[in-house]
């Protein structure tokens, strides 16, 4: 391995690392986004809309990301829609996150007990003052080690981005294995970079699990 | 006589083909304590439940001041918050600190001021002895601490009627007695009170009237507690009472 | 439909090939599932051990794998180990190995969590009814640990079926490659067929992992209530 060589890759890779952080953190918050929205929505039950929802949380779970960027990236062209690569990233990797969190959210939901509804709705509070103020909070504290692992997962998802052509770190280390053969740099650096981007975020999960679990409510 | 504040008319529940409630019919006056008895799955749990619209019912109907409660109806949220329900299992909000339990209700269903819900709440906590205790959660609370919460979470709703669903039966034995001498004091402050109980010696002592409930039916019903715990007319109560130890 | 690349499908073999290339993702996931299922339930055993070298090694494993991408791990292991130790290593080969490394550690982790979230009540209330340590394995433990473990190794098996689309990165044909020669082949006659073919692909991928995933939920909401 030649350190000076690894040196000299560096600025190609931070570059990289921003990208992929960038395209990686604006798809994990449009996932939440979405599975909030969905998860409530097959909450409260509202008709017509929750088997939209049902079916699109079914065929993003049980699909690879990357089949789904392919389509997004070269099928969807072929009938005049045209994204850009880079939302088409970030999209995607919405689009697959908020199917995953769709599901962790509302176990998080399933997981508040019926009493608790109960003695809300004997409290005078309508179907949404008993989802707004008692059963969303507590919902969202439980589901959060099930959003932790979504937000790694999805992460490290983002190494798929290269085959629709985005200079994320993965197409970064393949490009300069391609020119200049220095595969065992390259790929130490890849691995040192993916390092930085998720060890933080798995770091501070497991913080933050613990803190929950010491909290944790009890009745 | 006073006017009846809550009316049930031939009350029929069933759950798939199994019936649990049966053609009941009661009233209960403003004031009134009645306490219902029965052996487990005598229904008398159920009949609480429908009274605050929590489960469907196929038949018969629920009056309040003259007014249907029914699940489903739209007046629902209103009609409960005039029903005040206390859980075997107590329920707080376990994301919330006691003030806020209590305050919730007040102020997001009925939209009264933080500070004059806190100032009810906290003269209502006062009054079950756990004033202090008002910026704790209800885990750092005892059952017997949380029970008493949960009582004065449905007082500050100003209910005209509390449903109290065999509320001392989670409790360790040493914490009966806290939760029952708050029920008593509201009997003397003239609540009125539909309570489910398996204590026998307590019933006794707070009923203005007893029903005792099996299949479904009210079996028995007595206006003279006292007589009614030495000495039941039918067979049924007999047989049920003689499984307690209690002061006759 | 002409226009959308319906036709080249049943263009000659085409569909057949594309469920070919279905076939080598699917293949390598059993594969890969089957050596995990063993070695991992070797390895969650090993970890009820109170040996704490072991756990540390066990921790960094599974970090490992949860941390790094599997794509990275693959050209580590395809790319990197041919480079390091000069051997010549099958892409197949080394898509096998990455996905094991990974289901292994998985799988371990699931067995261990079975394990131990059985309560103690559990032995001791066997031993009482004077059950042999092989009996009490046989049917009071083991049972419950499966019905713990069942869902969650059905959802290990879709997830690995997921990923297996990402070979065709170190030169494995499998069924994306194949979609796109497929459609490279037909650009002229049929310029918009990208969408009828990664849409067949799309539907492909959810045909075969909707059933098992609704079968692990099924088996987990039955056993929910014991």
């Amino acid at each position: 391995m030649d350190p000076e060589v690894m040196k000299s890759y560096l600025p190609l890779y931070r570059d990289a690392l921003f990208l992929t952080m960038r395209i990686g953190w604006q798809g994990v918050l449009l996932a939440l986004v979405l599975g909030l929205v969905c998860a409530a929505v097959l909450q409260l039950k509202l008709p017509f809309i929750r088997r939209i929802v049902a079916v699109y949380v079914e065929l993003f779970r049980n699909t690879p990301l990357l089949v789904q960027l392919f389509f997004l990236y070269f099928a969807l062209p072929r009938i005049g829609i045209r994204i850009s690569a880079e939302v088409c990233g970030w999209v995607g990797l919405g689009l697959i996150g908020g199917a995953y969190m769709t599901e962790t959210f509302r176990s998080g939901l399933d997981s508040i007990a019926r009493i608790q509804t109960e003695s809300a709705a004997s409290l005078g509070m309508t179907r949404f003052q008993i989802f707004r103020y008692v059963v969303l909070p507590q919902a969202v504290a439980s589901s959060i080690p099930g959003i932790l692992a979504n937000i790694i997962f999805l992460l490290k998802e983002t190494s798929v981005f290269s085959t629709i052509s985005l200079m994320d770190l993965m197409f970064t280390a393949k490009d300069l294995i391609g020119m200049y053969a220095k595969t065992l740099e390259c790929l130490t650096l890849l691995v040192i970079f993916y390092l930085i981007m998720l060890l933080p975020v798995s770091v501070a999960g497991s913080i933050i699990e613990r803190r929950l679990r010491y909290a944790e409510f009890g009745n | 006589m006073e006017k009846a504040l809550l009316t049930v008319e031939h009350l029929y529940k069933s759950y798939g083909g199994h019936t649990v409630l049966d053609d009941l019919s009661f009233t209960v006056r403003k004031g009134e304590v009645i306490v219902v008895i029965g052996p487990s799955g005598c229904g008398k749990s159920t009949l609480l439940r429908c009274i605050n619209a929590l489960e469907d019912i196929q038949g018969g109907q629920v009056l309040l001041n003259g007014e249907s409660v029914r699940k489903g109806a739209g007046n629902i949220p209103q009609m409960r918050q005039k029903i005040g329900m206390v859980f075997q299992s107590y329920d707080l909000f376990p994301h919330k600190t006691i003030l806020d339990n209590i305050t919730l209700a007040p102020r997001k269903v009925q939209k009264r001021g933080k500070a004059e819900a806190e100032r009810e709440a906290m003269e209502l906590l006062e009054r079950v002895g756990l004033a202090d205790r008002k910026n704790d959660y209800p885990r750092q609370l005892s059952g017997g601490q949380k029970q008493r919460v949960a009582i004065v979470r449905a007082l500050c709703m100003h209910p005209e009627l509390l449903l109290l669903d065999e509320i001392t039966a989670a409790l360790d034995p040493e914490m009966v007695r806290e939760v029952l001498d708050v029920v008593l004091s509201l009997a003397r402050s003239g609540s009125t009170m539909l309570i489910v109980t398996h204590e026998m010696s307590f019933a006794k002592a707070i009923a203005d009237r007893v029903f005792f409930l099996e299949q479904g039916k009210i079996m028995e019903e007595s206006a003279d507690p006292k007589s009614f715990f030495q000495r039941p007319q039918t067979a049924r109560a007999r047989a049920f009472l003689h499984t307690f130890d209690y002061e006759r | 439909m002409q226009s959308l690349g319906i036709d080249v499908l049943f263009k000659g073999i085409n569909f057949q090939r594309l469920l070919g290339g279905l076939w080598v993702a699917v293949r390598l996931s059993l594969i890969s599932v089957s050596i995990s299922i063993v070695l991992g339930t070797g390895m969650g055993m090993l970890m009820t051990s109170k040996n704490r070298l072991l756990q540390f090694f066990f921790r960094l494993w599974l970090e490992t794998v949860r941390i790094m991408p599997q794509m990275v791990l693959l050209f580590v292991v395809y790319f990197g180990t041919t480079r390091v130790f000069g051997w010549n290593l099958e892409a197949e080969a080394a898509a096998i190995i990455v996905f094991s490394f990974w289901g292994t550690a998985e799988m371990g982790d699931l067995v261990r969590g079975a394990l131990i979230s059985i309560p103690v009540i559990q032995y001791e209330s066997a031993r009482a009814l004077g059950m042999d340590e092989k009996t009490l394995y046989l049917y009071v433990i083991l049972p419950q640990t499966i019905r713990r473990m069942l869902p969650l190794s059905i959802n290990l098996i879709t997830r690995m079926i997921k990923t297996t689309s990402l070979v065709m990165m170190i030169g494995i044909v499998e069924v994306l490659k194949v979609a796109q020669q497929i459609i490279e082949a037909n650009r002229k006659s049929s310029p918009n067929a990208a969408f009828g073919v990664f849409g067949t692909v799309f539907l492909l991928y959810f045909l075969i992992c909707w059933p098992v995933s609704r079968l692990a939920a099924r088996l987990e909401k039955r056993w929910a209530g014991d």
